[in-house]
């Protein structure tokens, strides 16, 4: 456990030393802003719309719900947007210590190769934890000037977590396969959008093979979680997911050795 | 404290080590000598549970290197080829992270840290970032990144490369002044190097162990003969045939030296000749200038044994 937390301050300490940590929260925060606004605005103009014609027929106004118009689609871009922060976080926690010979510090340290491995992993959550959580600015004002639900919020925030958690450990995996942190960053982001889109090949097979291909996609799990659903099924594919993921990455750096 | 046993190592299909066989005991300062792909790196790594073995054992403080890997590691302090710095990380946090890693109790890290920046000589460059640093202090504090946990063992590889020569020998006194307390192996390539700092060396080429003694022993054993120099002032082709006639002498060269003759003289072991000489070249009425043994450097047992293996 202690040694846990010494690789996981380590690799914190590296984020906020090296611009990583403010470059990818500021990026992600600013895109997120851009489309928060744009939706934001458009459903206001939606509201006003509709307002406008309720009292020309002279209708009750139609009661439009800020979670469906608003938050959904949020967490939708959000959870875009993160594929494309995550590789900047996970690319150089392997490689890097394989480029500079510091790995040689680490294997023959007293801590166990799982120990890293989660203080990595768990140093790597961390940073998109605060990347995410600094997306509640956003809430704030949703849940200050309008009454959405607070259920679905909560559950969409639990969503891009597991999602996320999922995705670094992909990318963690592949950091852990190459000693050049553009090589991991640029496969992460391949691996990402692979796994991101491969649902929609499911529209274009078979039905049986649809089935499997959509039930692999990493965003068509996140789908109940945006709605407010938290589905077990769901819960356990990501953490299945998360656990192969580390599972590999901890294989690889084994298999290093044997070579 | 150090125990290798039939060790073997294969990257891939090409050899690295190959039985190597050789102790270590506690409190002795052993030298690991060989030229460029001899298998030292390889051989350390293995010791220091980097990567396990194809073949054959290796034993740390009674611990095997495979079975026992955290009991050894706990014991051991490892200065890689290159030191394992994070560039980022100022000199005190870097030594501050790899005191917790090493299992140091909480309380006594920042004691430690001191006591070990002040023995490498780096308490002045504690605030400075690694990756700033020149080669020597970075070199330095791979130093004190092995030592920091007071480990019993010690390898170090090649732990005086890309110094000037006053770290070097700063370095040396250093490694030194470790001997008694701790168990230390270090690699290198040059000779003058181990003969100053080990009481024991071990010589190792192409993957394979071919010598291992004390520097003073390994010079009388590894040559089956002793060289004498002569200079000599008379005729040179009847003292040559005179000295031929000397019971013991295996070979003579004889060259024109300033108007005498110079002899490079190669007689058995361990049987000094130079009084029989000196009479019979003072009987004869000859000129004799000097006379000397010449011994046999490490320098020059090390480029027989590697020209030797090329040879075969
Ligand atoms: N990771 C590796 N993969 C494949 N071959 C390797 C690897 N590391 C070393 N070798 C080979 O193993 C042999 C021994 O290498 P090693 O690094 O142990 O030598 P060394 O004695 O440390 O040499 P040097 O003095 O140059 O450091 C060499 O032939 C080298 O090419
Ligand atoms: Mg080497």
């Amino acid at each position: 456990m202690r040694n846990i937390g010494a690789i996981f301050g380590k690799e914190m300490k590296s984020y906020f030393v090296s611009p990583i940590a403010y470059v990818v929260i500021a990026v992600f925060l600013v895109i997120s802003g851009y489309f928060f606004y744009g939706m934001l605005s458009s459903f206001v103009q939606l509201c006003i719309r509709a307002n406008l014609q309720a009292h020309y027929y002279r209708m009750a106004p139609p009661k439009l719900n800020v979670n469906e118009w608003v938050i959904r689609p949020l967490f939708h871009n959000l959870s875009v947007i993160g594929i494309f922060m995550l590789p900047l976080i996970t690319m150089r926690l392997y490689s890097e210590e394989k480029r500079s010979g510091t790995i040689e510090l680490l294997l023959t340290s007293p801590i166990t190769r799982v120990e890293t491995l989660l203080g990595k992993f768990l140093a790597a959550l961390a940073l998109y934890g605060i990347m995410i959580g600094a997306t509640l600015l956003h809430q704030v004002f949703l849940f200050g000037y309008g009454n959405p639900e607070g259920g679905p919020v909560l559950s969409g925030y639990i969503g891009l977590l597991l999602e996320g958690a999922a995705f670094l450990s992909v990318g963690l995996l592949i950091s852990s396969l190459t000693k050049n942190q553009i090589i991991a960053a640029v496969g992460s982001f391949g691996a990402f959008l692979i796994l991101w889109a491969i649902g929609w090949l499911a529209d274009s097979t078979g039905p049986g093979l649809g089935k499997v291909l959509s039930s692999l996609s990493l965003i068509e799990h996140f789908d109940n979680f945006s709605k407010g659903i938290i589905d077990t099924g769901d819960l356990i594919f990501y953490l299945s997911f998360i656990f192969l993921g580390l599972f590999l990455t901890y294989r690889s750096v084994e298999s290093e050795r044997w070579r | 404290m150090i125990e290798v046993e039939n060790l073997t190592k294969y990257y891939g299909s090409q050899m690295a080590i190959e039985d190597v066989n050789f102790t270590v005991e506690k409190g002795e300062i052993l030298g690991f000598l060989g030229p460029n792909a001899a298998g030292k790196t390889t051989t350390m790594r293995i010791l220091t549970c980097y990567m396990p073995a194809t073949k054959g054992t290796a034993r740390v403080a009674g611990y095997d290197v495979f079975e026992d890997s955290l009991q050894v590691r706990r014991r051991i302090g490892y200065l890689p080829e290159n030191p394992p710095l994070y560039n980022d990380m100022s000199v005190s946090s870097y030594l501050g992270f790899v005191s917790r890693i090493k299992g140091i109790e909480s309380n006594q890290r920042a004691k430690r840290v001191e006591e070990v920046m002040e023995r490498c000589s780096i308490t002045e460059v504690k605030d400075r970032v690694i990756g700033k640093l020149s080669k020597g202090y970075k070199q330095r504090v791979g130093l004190a990144q092995a030592l920091i946990h007071d480990p019993e063992v010690l390898i170090l590889d090649e732990p005086t490369v890309g110094l000037d020569p006053k770290q070097i020998i700063e370095v040396r006194e250093l490694i030194k002044s470790l001997g008694g307390d701790h168990t230390v192996v270090v690699s290198s390539h040059i000779l003058p190097e181990v003969s100053m700092t080990c009481q024991r060396v071990v010589i190792i080429n192409e993957g394979k162990v071919v010598a291992e003694d004390t520097p003073e022993n390994l010079t009388a054993k590894l040559k089956g003969s002793e060289s004498i120099y002569l200079e000599v002032e008379g005729p040179q082709e009847e003292i040559l045939q005179a000295l031929k006639g000397v019971k013991g002498i295996l070979e003579v060269k004889a060259e024109p030296k300033d108007g005498r003759s110079a002899f490079y003289l190669e007689s058995e072991l361990k049987k000094d000749i130079r009084r029989e000489l000196s009479s019979l070249i003072v009987g004869k009425g000859w000129g004799l200038y000097e006379i000397r043994s010449r011994g046999m450097s490490l320098e020059e047992i090390f480029l027989h044994l590697t020209t030797k293996e090329e040879e075969v």
